[in-house]
């Protein structure tokens, strides 16, 4: 089923390190075909590297034998894959009817004014990533975002700037 | 969450794990198909269809394959719907035990929970629950001597709204776009890499274990109307109370909106609210004491669905409400079929339109038209048709306001 990586892009590909290729290799005991673990791989690859560059998924392709073309359908087809840089957090945040009937839009104008990012853009000192998410599914907390792995609720400009705080104080 | 969930041990004090081990003493995988048929029990993610049913198309006996899965839908991302992560936050155990009679039931050795992967302490509290019944036995090989095998995997989606969709979800899961399949073949025949598949939804699964230890009549008494057993029903909007809670199928609306959530807050009139998510059609305040019932909310030409009540107030513009919902489905659109990829963004642009005093009847009339082209049987899957539910409804509730919109040249909620 797999075509080759063409030797062009496959010079372009990186090494891809141990602890990918052991976490990869892992996901290879789940599934029964490479195909399915192609995704699982690029979620590993982004875990590490923060994101999943051309470099990345041309590795993937040629350690899992799959057809660059393929994957990069499937990396581009899921918003929880990034193919480009993100800042060191990337902020998910909810703005589906219930967090907008609880008035999320100005806690996203508050967040927008004080980061200067509007969606789909990243800080200049690559600390925050500013994405919209579908319904989290915590709307009876709303308004509410993800910031990296943690949720945080009942969202206020007061408490976001506490939030946005805590994360810059903890990568300074 | 406000407490952490169970360990195995406390769960088995609460009779935890009773079912499987009702099934080591001799309880065939016929016999509990027949109790999950008796019980009446129907498919809580949002469609409504008989889980007894659904699992009796699952090819059996010497010329069925061997190899048959379990896929249980967690990719919970119904606009307003948070029912899901409340089982698998607190009471991963029932979800794991569940699973355990729907795979022993069909013939599944492999089981995969397609767990949404913003759900982050879902991930760590099933993976401990997970851990936990391996060692004690109730996964893994022969499971208490019954000679069935089962394994679950947890798998953390890479996102997309599309991947609720049952044959979606098996792409996603096989490494592949999500782009629905056509049916037939159902998975219940052809489903993941070609074998016979059963996706159940987390609550669905999570109602086997109580249905099995204490039986068809305790489990038909839950229910206060015509459907069985107990729902988790949810609020969320402008409310007192916001949240979720177990209560019988067949309790009155306003018991739970009321009753539960406290009604509005103070100062706010309710003015509508979609009963079970964003894909359902609007009802109003004089559907109250209609009882939350399969068959009672479509009589009203809405849809129980997932169960969780999203409120519109007075105060907050109905229009925008619908326009919010347009964009969160034009976004989540795979692209697949036409009248989706481009039925979507086109009423989303008459939204904006509305919104900023732009809107004309001519577009009024497209809207409406886009209701039918965008329909069910129009469209490859279900998406499009769940967008027009909100849509058609929000049109004929909401003519004033669409008016008001187009004859101020503004939202005359803004001010």
């Amino acid at each position: 089923m797999s075509t080759q990586v063409i030797a062009s892009t496959k010079n372009r590909a990186r090494q891809l390190t141990e602890e990918e290729i052991a976490e990869i290799e892992h996901e290879k005991t789940l599934y029964p075909d490479n195909q399915a673990v192609g995704l699982e791989a690029l979620k590993i690859v982004q875990k590490y590297q923060g994101w999943v560059s051309d470099e990345s998924l041309l590795a993937i392709a040629d350690y899992l034998d799959l057809s660059a073309a393929d994957l990069e359908g499937v990396a581009t087809f899921f918003n929880l894959v990034y193919r480009q840089p993100v800042g060191k957090n990337v902020i998910l945040f909810c703005n589906s009817v219930s967090c907008w009937i609880c008035r999320c839009d100005d806690i996203k104008d508050h967040i927008s004014k004080k980061l200067d990012i509007d969606f789909g853009q990243t800080t200049e000192d690559d600390e925050f990533t500013f994405i919209p998410v579908p319904c989290l599914g915590d709307c009876d907390n709303a308004p509410v975002m993800m910031v990296g792995d943690d949720l945080h609720r009942n969202l206020t400009p007061e408490k976001v700037d506490e939030i946005i705080t805590q994360y810059r104080n903890k990568s300074a | 969450m406000s407490r952490p969930p169970l360990e195995i041990a406390a769960y088995e004090a609460n009779d935890g794990y009773q079912s499987v081990h009702k099934i080591a003493g001799g309880l065939s995988a016929n016999d509990v198909l027949d109790t999950i048929k008796g019980s009446g029990l129907k498919g809580r993610g949002g469609a409504g269809f008989p889980t007894g049913l659904k699992w009796s198309f699952v090819p059996q006996g010497e010329n069925s394959p061997e190899q048959k899965y379990l896929v249980v839908n967690a990719d919970e991302m119904e606009p307003g719907t948070f029912k899901d992560r409340l089982l698998m936050e607190g009471d991963p155990h029932l979800l794991l035990e569940g699973m355990i009679i729907a795979a022993y039931t069909i013939g599944a050795s492999k089981a995969y929970i397609f767990l949404r992967g913003e759900y982050t302490t879902s991930v760590r509290t099933l993976k401990n629950a997970i851990a936990e019944a391996y060692d004690k036995g109730y996964l893994g090989k022969n499971i208490l001597n019954t000679g069935f095998d089962l394994d679950i995997i947890l798998h953390t989606s890479a996102g997309r709204y599309i991947c609720g969709e049952e044959t979606a979800l098996l792409n996603a899961l096989e490494g592949k776009r999500a782009n629905p399949r056509a049916k037939p073949p159902f998975p219940q025949v052809s489903g993941l890499w070609g074998k016979p598949t059963i996706v159940n939804n987390v609550e669905t699964i999570c109602n086997l274990p109580g249905i099995l230890t204490y039986g068809i009549d305790w489990y038909k008494g839950l229910g206060q109307g015509a459907d069985a057993g107990t729902k988790l029903f949810g609020v969320s909007g402008r409310v007192k109370n916001p949240g979720c809670w177990e209560m019988p199928l067949g309790v009155s609306i306003r018991e739970l909106l009321e009753g539960k959530a406290g009604g509005m807050q103070d100062g706010l009139g309710l003015k509508a609210f979609l009963p079970g998510g964003g894909s359902t059609d609007f009802m109003l305040p004089e559907h109250l004491d209609i009882a939350l019932d399969y068959d009672e909310i479509a009589k009203v030409g809405s849809r129980l669905a997932t169960g969780t009540m999203i409120i519109l107030d007075d105060q907050t513009c109905p229009v925008g409400m619908v326009g919010n919902l347009m964009k969160f489905f034009a976004h989540e659109s795979c692209g697949f079929c036409t009248p989706c990829r481009d039925g979507l963004p086109w009423v989303d642009t008459i939204f904006r339109e509305f919104e900023e005093g732009r809107g004309s009847e001519k577009d009024l009339q497209i809207l409406r038209e886009h209701v039918d082209y965008m329909g069910p049987g129009r469209t490859f899957c279900a998406l499009a048709p769940g967008a027009t539910a909100p849509l058609g409804s929000g049109l004929k509730y909401f003519e004033d306001d669409f008016k008001a919109h187009i004859k101020q040249k503004r939202c005359p909620y803004k001010h």
